[in-house]
């Protein structure tokens, strides 16, 4: 346990501190919600969907999910790099563990990225349209945290440098937003893509927070929540063995 | 005396490169080791094995007499270790990284800030124990993990070039804490370097290794004796030839130059 607490505590006091990061990555998902929650709402509206704000926040705070997750997750690669792995690597605790807090950790961070992506919305005029959903949002957040940091340090397990970001970013990364439906609803997109949307876990994510935050969804909460609480398992398992077989 | 690190026939062979090459040898309790040897020798390889962070091809290596193999956890727990890089997270403080070791290897909770004053007092860095860890220079950083690598009170010490691109100052304050820690808590020390002097002064015992194999065990002044040389450094060139030895860098130092070349 107490290896789990001091590896959760790592992520999260370094998170705390670095200040231009936390500002840095909330500039993204604000210019999302500003440019596109504003441009395409009219047209929304006039197509008969409804709100676009109120469609799109929940997309967006996905995305901050996403992102933040895969990164706290692929930071093993910098602590490879920096040396610090080793110093987790050779101490007397299960790996596990290690893995394990370093994802709580992660998914900490990832989660409170959400929450204040979540607040900022109120600015642009959203509400959640149901409080007693609302726990429940967030325990969608977290799964969809866990996720995505196990995820990320699956990949970083493999890894020996930075060089592989950019392919992660551009193949993994963009298309998992892009593809969940956190832009455009799936009702009438052409069916190659309805499959494919249909493939990727963000989807069921971006879904779970629509359903929670402002009550319509696709899948249906029970189809979400089955499905991301199986993806996390697995990918937990997956995260837990290749960073075991971590040498250096 | 019992030995604390035996190591039998170990073996090391990356993609068909034998690293390591079929080596045997032990260390004394108590004792100071010396392991030589020109760039590529080996010596890091040897060190990653008996520490758990790489498998061996095949062989056997035992701490304290646990398998570094078969027993990780209870050899991870007998050994402190400096690698040649630093392994501090720059993020945190002194004191934040000495506290995360203590946890990660179970000091007893009331234990943890005496323990932890005592040698960053030692190592003379109490005043800047809240200090971020990316502000220290390369000395500070290594008297830190030299004071982490003490915390838990292993019995064994591994030291991996621990005195590279230091100052003689630092150089000479190292090697005093170390020799210190040595002489009172009965700490064995296991290191490696390119500074003959240092060896000469500091070492019980001397293995030099090339190719991935032991060519000579033994106090220094067996050493020269079976060399006829007057120093160490002689010994060595004639144990090893004069012939430079080229090192294929590994992805992380290719990575780490790059970012040096951008920072200049």
């Amino acid at each position: 346990m107490s290896t789990i607490y001091i590896l959760w505590l790592r992520q999260v006091t370094r998170y705390l501190r670095s200040r231009s990061r936390i500002v840095g990555s909330l500039a993204q998902p604000l210019l999302f919600l500003v440019a596109l929650g504003f441009g395409f709402g009219p047209i929304f509206q006039k197509a008969g969907e409804g709100n676009y704000i109120d469609f799109l926040v929940p997309g967006v705070i996905a995305m901050s999910i996403l992102f933040t997750s895969m990164f706290t997750g692929i930071e093993i690669i910098w602590d490879r790099q920096f040396g610090f792995l080793k110093e987790t690597l050779v101490a007397p605790v299960s790996r596990l563990h290690i893995m394990i807090g370093r994802t709580l950790g992660g998914a900490t961070v990832a989660m409170i990225q959400g929450i204040i992506i979540f607040l900022l919305s109120f600015i642009v005029g959203f509400y959640p349209h149901s409080l007693p959903l609302l726990p429940l949002a967030f325990i969608f957040m977290f799964l969809i945290s866990i996720i995505f940091t196990a995820l990320g340090t699956a990949i970083a397990s493999k890894l020996e440098d930075m060089q592989g970001f950019q392919l992660i970013m551009n193949f993994l990364i963009m298309p998992t937003f892009f593809l969940s439906g956190a832009l455009f609803p799936l009702k009438e997109v052409p069916r190659v893509l309805g499959i494919i949307v249909k493939l990727n876990p963000l989807a069921y994510g971006v879904d779970s927070i629509r359903g929670t935050l402002v009550m319509s969804s696709y899948f249906g909460l029970q189809t979400d929540l089955i499905v991301l609480i199986i993806l996390a398992g697995i990918l937990l398992s997956i995260g837990s063995y290749l960073f075991s077989k971590i040498q250096i | 005396m019992d030995n604390i690190i035996e190591v039998k026939n170990l073996t090391k062979k990356f993609n068909g490169f034998i690293a390591v090459d079929n080596i045997s040898f032990s260390v004394k309790k108590g004792e100071i080791f010396a392991f030589l040897g020109p760039n590529g020798a080996g010596k890091t390889t040897t060190i990653k094995m008996l520490t758990t962070l790489l498998n061996p091809t095949s062989g056997e290596l035992a701490i304290d007499g646990f398998s570094s193999i078969d027993n990780r956890d209870k050899v991870r727990m007998t050994f402190g270790i400096v690698f040649q890089d630093p392994s501090l997270d720059d993020e945190l403080t002194a004191y934040e990284n000495m506290y995360f070791h203590s946890v990660l290897y179970k000091v007893p909770p009331a234990q943890i800030k005496p323990r932890i004053k005592e040698l960053l007092e030692f190592v003379e860095l109490w005043e800047r124990k809240d200090e971020l860890v990316k502000k220290f220079s390369g000395g500070m950083k290594r008297r830190l993990e030299i004071a982490r690598g003490f915390l838990h009170h292993p019995k064994v010490l591994f030291l991996d070039e621990p005195t590279l691109g230091l100052d003689p100052q630092t150089t000479n304050h190292i090697w005093t804490y170390i020799k210190d820690l040595n002489q009172k808590e009965g700490i064995t020390v296991f290191f490696t370097t390119h500074y003959m002097a240092e060896a000469e002064k500091i070492a019980d015992k001397i293995a030099i290794i090339d190719h991935g194999k032991i060519i000579i065990t033994g106090t220094l002044e067996e050493l020269k004796n079976k060399t006829q040389k007057d120093t160490l450094e002689d010994a060595f060139l004639a144990l090893t030839g004069k012939k430079l030895r080229d090192e294929e860098a590994s992805n992380l130092e290719l990575l780490r130059n790059r970012r040096k070349m951008r920072h200049h």
